[in-house]
């Protein structure tokens, strides 16, 4: 009985699968779809190795002002955080937070908080922005698939998404947890570019208008959106230049720009700058130069003498650029037209920012790139990126010209800076995508071909098959095959080793989130130091609620978000002048740092101190940058005061001044009775490697108020004034 | 500082003398009762107040009496969190305990604002007849850190106030009163001769032939160091699922409530000396449910990774270590959570009633909460229920939406303050699931939901009733079986 029914079954269930059978194009969609499926949730899943090691929180610095400000815009709702002004921050200037930050982020996901509440998904706000980052990054790999098939074909989409969903230059900005505007942005950059090629390629209004859209969407989310505001311009001005302008070209960046200028000055922290700011300039200035183009070709339509139209191009051509000039030059004379801005020039100019804003220098992810973080993001995109420029020559189209600037710009602001990897990341993985497609279908094209023939030959091993009419190319290359598959199955090991590379990269790296710090123990086994946690936990806890605490500015962001305290400055750096007041008191002497701090109103300093554990990005190894920031607005704080000969120490070697400075008796304070490894005298250095120089530090107008168990934060009461005798 | 201390003393004082003095000329209550021995123990080692009054009560009057009066000084009033009271039968070794009914009364306050609770008594007392009660009280708040604020290589010194002769409506022909305290460092003490102190007991009485609301203040001053958490506000919410379990999340405010720190936390000197900072505390332990699973023990900026869970057949205990060492005035919030298997706690009545049979108070140890509400999250369509709790708490229901809800879960919130160690006895909160449940016009969608979550249920009952012979708790089966009597008198 039970045999007849599976012998049933099973001849229902081959009824069915020959039923089923598809045909070529359908297995091809059905393929290509669950590829793209897998490389979505691949690209999702990646991301989480900072969950599963350690826990769903906020990574960073920045990302906890996000959290911060989408805490409040969940709770108290959109008009309330438009309005914000902070008063927690930048003490006692404050922060009016809704003009001074880009909303796309919070906005984001606060919407689909809200989403997964209406659906009774009782998820916390913090869930959703730890994923936030990894949701978009899923949403990248779709559109790099469309931007792939829209450069080359649909092979090229499907590499291309599965190269940018594991492609560490941009899961390092993506990780689980790491709820920056970068998460969101570059999805929204990539989408903008989509949407505007597809607008130029069949000029049609809805697509440029979805372009404007989703070029607001980046305006919101990310000041990079400065850089979609130059190249598209610079794109649209090489097409001109190579004699590609069409009526589409036309259409499609009119209706982009002046769309998108308007949307883009509902966001309140960009305001007027598309029409009053110089780095907005190239692309009002391409906009008349398209609407002088379209004059120029309606007036040759008119006259139809060339003779006549070449002098009037002139005239014209001389016209507009020195009314132009003027105009600009006017605007900019008369302070209607900012000038570019100092990140601008330190974009353009890598020595820039080190002569003349050490806050920008001093901030590691500024820095110029090294060889070999290109290395370690790039992988073999590096060498797959020229190959796919060749291929993008070699087919020239509207398409193919943009991906190309794209690729070459971004490469080198990638250069500049190291945080602008991120932003070439797309760029280098389409255009590898397009080399690794076009490689592999040459290659695979070619081993089909060998083999077709001698299939048909079933066997029987006669040479005369092969007499075909591919016998001659045969001749030609007499190794064809085998180098074919020879190359291939190199493609693919090199391919394998990108993955491998990119899964180890993203978990040994990136995928840290520096609140919690984790080492290996002696025994093998890992020890977490949860230092911050345990002092920002602790200020929350036990200082009054108005309490101001003093600490460099990298600590602001995480202090007000996790200790709930006012600060006096944060990681948003708009106020160099604080910031070097901040960096005065810790680098001067304990009584005049006292005064210092006295008239900012703070109640408590807290300093990050590695000595203990060894772990070295501590205020000490940061203090340099304090001293060169104070002195560049305070001329009574020099660098020179601090080393001895050039160099930096803090042993008994080190210069006077600095042993005696506010963050050094911070840092230092009874470090000295405290044996720290075995077989040093106490008060050795574990982060230097040095014993200190100063072990009998007195404090007179602080004391200690808490310190956590590994030491690495220290913070410090700041005694009320003595009554007067 | 110090002068003003001895004035507040000598100002306390004088009132309760004069409170002495006072006492006797008040009427006191009806039937003619008299106490023929008392014994009050106290033990201090803890900053939870234990009170064990072992007293022999004799009617001497011509009425039987059936009740028995306790009296307390106002301050004392405010601060019990638990008066329980027994007869005790038998002599030495074959005592057997019957444990007897007590309430606050509505009586008249008696002199100087005395409070009463009413004991009472299985039998009346006839005429000339004795019995003998065994009374435990427990106080909360009543250690008084002096000084208040301590450095961090001090140790804590605290009062407790009380008086060496019983307070009672009733004459008691002799007495005794004895204090523990927890070290032998006492650095004061009331002395109300006859008053004897060997190491760490003292000792007032034995007092002959007392009036009527006697009344001798002490005040003993002695190092207290142990862990005095207090627990501000505790919200528990047990959430039932009818898939299989039960999840509990608990939100606590920790505060440390002995003498506040004073002046600077030094690391070095908590880390390297072992006497630094011996009135704070770094753990805590919890006692959870046997069978828990998924805990998690954070705040609100992660996860805590200090702490440790040791689960065996009895109970699970949970070792927290806050953020911080706390020390006095010191705060701490923070979140446990964890989930318990669905068979162990919820149990189906005769009638077909479910019911849930939770542990009410707060699972630390040695701990106060001010002020704990539990809440109890029933499943979506459960209708009118209400908890039975085996003591006065204040009860309302709320609405909660969780995930996929469509009408909302009604929750049964319950409020109490003052809650100590003892009051972790098992309540149930019985509700109707299913039959009214039929009757709602709802979705399709969720009909076919709720017959699956249904039939899950079924059979989990089902399954309950098998294994309840190898149920670990053996606590909450004894409650099972009462609570099934109960309800088939009710049905």
């Amino acid at each position: 009985m039970e045999k007849a029914t599976d012998l049933l079954s099973s001849s229902q269930s081959l009824f069915s699968l020959k039923s089923l059978k598809l045909k070529t194009k359908q297995q091809e969609l059905l393929l290509r779809i669950s590829i793209l499926g897998l490389v979505y949730i691949l690209a999702f899943i990646t991301r989480l190795f900072s969950v599963l090691r350690y826990e769903s929180m906020i990574h960073e610095f920045d990302p906890y002002f996000n959290y911060r400000t989408t805490l409040y815009l969940t709770q108290k709702g959109f008009y309330e955080f438009w309005n914000w002004f902070d008063s927690e921050s930048w003490y006692p200037l404050g922060r009016i937070i809704g003009g001074t930050l880009y909303p796309g982020l919070m906005v984001t996901a606060a919407s689909i908080y809200w989403i997964l509440r209406f659906l009774r998904f009782a998820v916390h706000i913090r869930e959703v922005c730890v994923l936030t980052a990894p949701f978009f990054a899923s949403n990248t790999t779709l559109v790099a698939y469309f931007f792939g098939k829209e450069l080359w074909d649909t092979g090229a989409g499907l590499v291309a998404a599965a190269l940018i969903a594991i492609c560490p230059g941009y899961i390092s900005r993506s990780v689980a947890g790491s709820y920056d505007n970068e998460g969101v942005a570059i999805f929204a950059l990539l989408l903008t570019f989509y949407l505007f090629v597809k607008a130029v390629k069949t000029g049609s209004l809805a697509w440029s208008l979805a372009s404007a859209l989703g070029y607001f969407y980046m305006v919101s989310a990310w000041g990079g959106y400065v850089f979609i505001i130059n190249l598209i311009p610079l794109y649209v001005l090489v097409l001109l230049v190579v004699g590609r302008y069409s009526m589409r070209l036309y259409v499609a960046y009119n209706c982009m720009y002046i769309l998108g200028m308007l949307l883009a000055m509902q966001i309140r922290f960009v305001g007027f700058q598309h029409v009053q700011s110089g780095e907005h300039m190239a692309a009002m200035g391409v906009f008349f130069l398209m609407q002088v183009f379209y004059f120029l070709d309606w007036v040759k339509h008119l006259l139809n003498d060339q003779k006549l139209f070449q002098a009037f191009l002139r005239i014209t051509l001389t016209c507009a650029i020195s009314v132009g000039v003027i105009a600009l030059g006017l605007g900019t004379a008369s302070g209607y037209i900012s000038p570019w801005t100092g990140r601008f020039y330190s974009l353009l100019d890598p020595t820039y920012a080190k002569d003349h804003i050490p806050i920008i220098a001093s901030v590691s992810e500024h820095q110029p790139t090294a060889w070999s973080s290109f290395m370690f993001d790039f992988h073999i995109l590096l060498i797959l990126f020229p190959a796919g420029l060749y291929f993008c020559f070699k087919r020239l189209s509207d398409a193919t010209i943009f991906i190309v600037m794209y690729g070459l710009t971004s490469m080198y602001f990638a250069g500049v800076m190291v945080r602008l990897i991120l932003v070439a990341t797309p760029a280098v993985c389409l255009i590898s995508a397009i080399a690794v497609s076009a490689t592999i279908k040459n290659l695979s094209q070619l081993v089909r071909t060998k083999t077709k023939p001698t299939q048909a030959g079933s066997g029987k091993g006669t040479a005369s098959t092969k007499a075909s009419s591919k016998g001659a190319l045969d001749q030609s290359l007499p190794y064809q095959k085998n180098g074919a598959i020879a190359l291939l199955v190199g493609a693919f090991y090199l391919l394998t080793r990108y993955a491998i590379h990119c899964t180890w990269v993203t978990s040994e790296a990136y995928s840290s989130p520096s609140i919690v710090l984790a080492a290996r123990g002696a025994h093998g086994n890992r020890v977490i130091f949860d230092d911050y946690r345990e002092a920002y936990f602790w200020l929350r806890q036990n200082t009054p609620q108005d309490a101001k605490v003093m600490s460099w500015w990298d600590y602001g962001y995480q202090i007000t978000a996790m200790g709930n305290r006012t600060v006096i400055v944060d990681n948003n750096t708009w106020n160099n002048t604080h910031i070097a007041t901040v960096g005065r008191a810790m680098s001067s002497y304990e009584d005049e740092a006292y005064e210092i701090m006295r008239s900012l109103d703070v109640d408590y300093v807290l300093v990050v101190f590695g000595g203990v554990t060894g772990y070295s990005s501590d205020d000490i190894n940061k203090f340099l940058w304090m001293v060169r920031i104070g002195g560049g607005v305070f001329p009574v704080i020099k660098e020179p005061d601090y080393l001895v000969n050039g160099e930096y120490r803090v042993d008994k070697g080190a210069a006077p001044k600095m042993l005696n400075c506010l963050m050094y008796k911070l840092s230092y304070y009874r470090f000295g009775e405290l044996t720290t490894e075995y077989g040093q005298p106490p008060g050795y250095d574990r982060a230097r490697g040095v014993e200190i120089g100063n072990k009998d530090i007195k404090l007179e107008y602080l004391e200690e108020a808490f310190t956590t168990s590994n030491w690495i934060v220290r913070i410090y009461k700041v005694k009320p004034p003595k009554n007067r005798l | 500082m110090e002068a003003m201390a001895i004035l507040r003393l000598a100002v306390v004082f004088s009132i309760l003398t004069s409170f002495s003095l006072l006492a006797g000329s008040s009427p006191s209550p009806s039937t003619e009762l008299q106490i023929v021995t008392a014994e009050s123990r106290i033990d201090l080692t803890s900053h939870i107040v234990n009170v064990f009054l072992t007293l022999k009560v004799e009617n001497i009057g011509e009425s039987p009496a059936s009740e028995v009066l306790l009296a307390f000084s106002p301050t004392e009033f405010d601060r019990l969190a638990v008066v329980k009271a027994a007869a005790s039968a038998g002599k030495k070794k074959k005592k057997s305990y019957l444990p007897l009914d007590v309430k606050p009364t509505d009586l008249p306050d008696g002199p100087n604002g005395t409070k009463y609770y009413l004991i009472r008594l299985l039998k009346p007392l006839g005429k000339g007849e004795a019995i003998s009660l065994e009374v435990l009280y427990i106080l909360t708040h009543s250690l008084e850190p002096f000084p208040v604020e301590i450095s961090q290589s001090e140790s804590q010194l605290v009062y407790y106030r009380d008086s060496a002769k019983i307070l009672s409506p009733y004459p008691i022909k002799q007495q005794a009163t004895f204090l523990k305290t927890p070290t032998s460092k006492v650095e004061s003490f009331t002395r109300v001769v006859p008053t004897d102190r060997a190491n760490t007991e003292l000792r007032y009485g034995p007092y002959e032939e007392q009036p009527p609301f006697s009344y001798s203040p002490i005040i003993v001053h002695f190092e207290n160091n142990k862990a005095f958490a207090v627990v501000e506000e505790l919200v528990r919410e047990i959430e039932i699922s009818h898939w299989g379990s039960i999840q509990v999340t608990e939100h606590y405010k920790l505060v440390h409530a002995g003498a506040r720190h004073k002046g600077a936390f030094s690391r070095v000197e908590y880390q390297s000396r072992p006497n630094s900072g011996v009135s704070s505390f770094k753990n805590l332990l919890a006692e959870l449910p046997p069978r828990v699973h998924s805990v998690y023990y954070r705040d609100n900026i992660g996860n805590i990774s200090s702490s440790r869970l040791r689960t065996n057949f009895k109970k699970s205990e949970l070792l927290i270590e806050p953020r911080y060492p706390l020390f006095g005035g010191w705060k701490s919030t923070f979140v446990i959570g964890y989930g318990v298997p669905l068979e162990d706690f919820l149990f189906e009545a005769a009638d077909g009633t479910r019911y849930l049979n939770y542990s009410f108070g707060c699972p630390l140890a040695e701990t106060v909460v001010d002020k704990l509400t539990v809440k109890v999250v029933l499943p979506e369509g459960s209708k009118n229920p209400s908890a039975v709790v085996p003591f006065p708490v204040e009860q309302r229901t709320e609405r909660k939406y969780s995930y996929l809800d469509v009408v909302g879960r009604t929750v049964v919130v319950l409020e109490k303050s003052n809650v100590v160690p003892e009051h972790n006895s098992p309540f149930q909160t019985p509700y109707p699931f299913g039959e009214i449940w039929k009757n709602e016009p709802t979705l399709e969608l969720l009909t076919v939901r709720l017959n699956i979550s249904r039939s899950s249920c079924n059979f989990q009952s089902s399954k309950d009733h098998m294994s309840s012979y190898n149920c670990v708790d053996l606590a909450s089966e004894r409650w099972y079986a009462e609570n099934c009597l109960q309800l088939h008198l009710q049905g």
